[in-house]
């Protein structure tokens, strides 16, 4: 037996559900005090506090943790032996943690509420800028042990196919390292020195530049972990067959080399980037959405086989004969179902003249909470219901609780983001905590406000309801024996494939050369234009 | 490498579609000349009130030899100035807006007038409003603990 790391996984886990527990209580005072109905409850100085904690910890806290811990899962499952370094492990969650309490305090105390985008020059306490880099030091460790575990396995298995799900680990290793280093120059050489007085001005339009680098893959950094189980755990536990391993690698491909050098459609309404590039940026936007649109077409064809093999007949019989009682199975068919609807809204995002009309309003929010907060993180969900028992021993306090929590998730979510969707398209600006400007379009917006409040309600009785069924699941009976090895098999499970799918290097090669087109020119460009500074501002 | 028939229609299906999203996005940007906000021009933030055409004197609507109207704008926590702008229906109108002090974004509500306005650049946008009435411009973007109180109002009049 080897060491499987499940203390590690656990912990880090543990850490990303507390925090997804914490925020949803926020959220849940957000939309009460932003609709304005409680007006003894209003406070500008609380409810930005709250939203940007809310944010810091949904967007960086839960998925940081939670994608290292699944990593850690996949890594000793799939290729079945330790750790490259498991005493690395520790560290990388031992850094990454204190670089959470070190970024909490000032945002739980009022001191940064600067929102978790931290655009300057609005600028916070310099503890939650060195705190938030740390949590981010802390996941290059991660990424490190990844792939010296994905390198050191080829060495002794020369010749053998890198298993799905850590192919797929591994590229987002990668990727994320790509994408991670825009924010840190921003942090090195912009906010950190600036925060702390030692540089007077920055230029807030290159910080918007270097964020945007971040802000785009980071949400395929969060999604990753989503695909991979829908490529290799949900069709087995469907009760059926990956319908094409190969297709699942191009998606992870794709996905590593499109998702970063695309960022600027964040800056479509920027000044301080031209035309051109926005254009450049805006064709692998919709690029990006090929290896989506792949991984849809997959899941659901493995998914229909699962369905005819349990005896589902016709056009759509197979979803009824689906195992609706198995929560992956519930929570796959869900977070596609969000993915399609929050996909479509995302296209009006990426269009080059259509998200005018709705840049920064309501319905950016309700698009990403659908994506996000639907899609991704229902399947974080369905992946913790999977692994407990097998990093605890024991077996899961409820299955059928499971199942009804994952509906209450999706339903809520849907209460929650479709008035939001129709909010913006109303004119209802984003990051605001109340509306009190002097206009008839208040009134339209009140019926959409209060429906807000019930998905919000939904969303934390849901969550209640699973943070529960895990502290249970502590004490319940041992199980007599965990499986660790209940990966998908694909119908045709690839004997060898070609090099450039078994490894990364030609992909970097590629993304390199486009990185410098994309970021590299307009960075220069902005410190050849060198606008002058600004000095920070409170808020 | 093996790729089922099914899946290889599938591909086709989506090239046609990405194909056709990013076909009328070109015609709309080349044909059409329809570009967001890119207007790349620099500005000092801490001394664009003293002089120049963000100076208080000169902001406003001004109407141009050519029937065009310009308006100058500046966004600064936590209001649009001058708070009331008065533009002709169906004319071409093109907004110079800047900030002193962080970052705003400004948006008639239904309408194309919409960008962010980042310190140290001067934001241009070029419309038409072709409804007649009144309007808000609402700051969208997160500017302090002010932000919702950050908005004024546009008053588009008959032409002529």
């Amino acid at each position: 037996m080897y060491d499987k790391s499940k203390s590690v996984a656990l912990a880090n886990l543990w850490v990303a559900f507390a925090a997804f527990f914490v925020a949803i209580i926020l959220g849940l005072y957000q939309v009460v005090n932003r609709s304005g109905l409680f007006p003894e409850l209003e406070s500008h100085e609380l409810y930005f506090a709250s939203v940007s904690t809310h944010g810091v910890l949904m967007g960086f806290v839960l998925t940081t943790f939670f994608i290292m811990g699944f990593g850690y899962y996949t890594a000793t499952s799939t290729l079945k032996r330790p750790l490259w370094n498991k005493g690395l492990a520790w560290v990388a969650f031992l850094v990454a943690l204190g670089g959470t309490v070190m970024a909490a305090i000032p945002l739980l105390a009022g001191k940064a509420s600067i929102l978790y985008t931290f655009y300057p020059p609005l600028v916070a306490h310099p503890t939650f800028y060195i705190g938030a880099t740390l949590l981010v030091v802390g996941s290059w460790i991660w990424c490190l042990e990844m792939i010296m575990s994905t390198i050191t396995w080829r060495r002794d298995n020369p010749g053998k196919v890198v298993p799905l799900a850590m192919y797929g680990t591994t590229a987002n290793a990668i990727m994320w390292l790509w994408t991670s280093a825009g924010v840190a120059i921003e942090m090195l050489f912009q906010l950190i020195p600036w925060s702390l007085g030692l540089m007077d001005t920055i230029d807030p339009g290159l910080a918007r530049t270097l964020f945007s680098w971040t802000l785009h893959a980071i949400v395929y950094f969060w999604l990753f972990p989503a695909y991979i189980a829908m490529y290799t755990v949900l069709p087995k536990l469907a009760g059926g067959r990956l319908f094409s391993d190969e297709m699942g690698r191009v998606a992870f491909i794709m996905l590593l080399v499109l998702s970063v050098p695309i960022g600027f459609h964040h800056l479509y309404m920027d000044p301080q980037q031209s035309a051109g590039f926005k254009f450049l940026h805006m064709l692998g936007t919709f690029g990006v959405a090929i290896p989506t649109l792949l991984t849809g077409f997959t899941v659901l064809a493995s998914l229909e086989g699962a369905g005819r093999l349990r005896g589902g007949k016709g056009l759509f019989g197979w979803i009824a004969a689906l195992n609706w009682k198995e929560p992956m199975v519930v929570a796959g068919m869900l977070a596609l179902f969000m993915l399609i609807a929050g996909g479509w809204g995302g296209m009006i995002n990426a269009s080059y003249q259509m998200n005018t009309l709705i840049h920064n309003t309501q319905w950016v929010t309700g698009h990403f909470h659908l994506i996000f907060a639907g899609t991704t993180v229902i399947m974080y969900l369905a992946l913790a219901y999977h692994l407990w028992p097998k990093l605890t021993g024991r077996r899961l306090a409820s299955r059928g609780m499971a199942v009804l929590q994952l509906w209450l998730w999706t339903i809520g979510m849907l209460v929650l983001t479709l008035p939001w969707h129709v909010l913006g398209l109303l004119g209802q600006p984003r990051r605001i905590s109340s509306t009190p400007y002097d206009s008839p379009l208040v009134e339209q917006w009140d019926p959409h406000e209060l429906a807000m409040i019930v998905g919000g309600a939904i969303l934390l009785f849901s969550a209640l309801l699973f943070v529960l069924n895990l502290l249970m699941s502590h004490a319940t009976r041992k199980l007599d024996d965990v499986s660790d090895d209940d990966w998908a098999v694909a119908v045709y499970p690839p004997m060898s494939v070609p090099k450039s799918m078994n490894g990364f290097v030609l992909w970097n090669g590629i993304l390199a050369v486009w990185m410098i087109v994309a970021y590299g020119i307009p960075i220069v460009q902005l410190l050849i234009l060198d606008a002058p500074g600004s000095m920070p501002w409170g808020y | 490498m093996h790729i089922d028939p099914l899946e290889k229609k599938w591909m086709y299906v989506i090239g046609f579609m990405t194909a056709v999203m990013i076909g009328s996005m070109a015609y709309a940007a080349i044909m059409l000349n329809m570009h967001p906000p890119s207007n790349v021009e620099t500005i000092d933030p801490k001394t664009l009130h003293l002089s120049g055409e963000f100076a208080e004197d000169n902001l406003g609507a001004t109407t141009n030899p050519d029937g065009s109207v310009t308006v100058r704008m500046v966004a600064a926590r936590y209001s649009f100035y001058p708070q009331m702008i008065e533009v002709p229906a169906d004319t071409d109108v093109k907004f110079r807006i800047t900030s002193p002090d962080v970052l705003h974004g400004v948006h008639v509500p239904f309408t194309n007038m919409s960008t962010m306005v980042v310190p140290g650049y001067v934001s241009e946008v070029n419309t038409r409003f072709s409804r007649e009435g009144e309007a808000q411009f609402l700051c969208n973007e997160y500017c302090g603990l002010g932000h919702d109180y950050m908005w004024s109002k546009l008053k588009v009049v008959p032409k002529g």
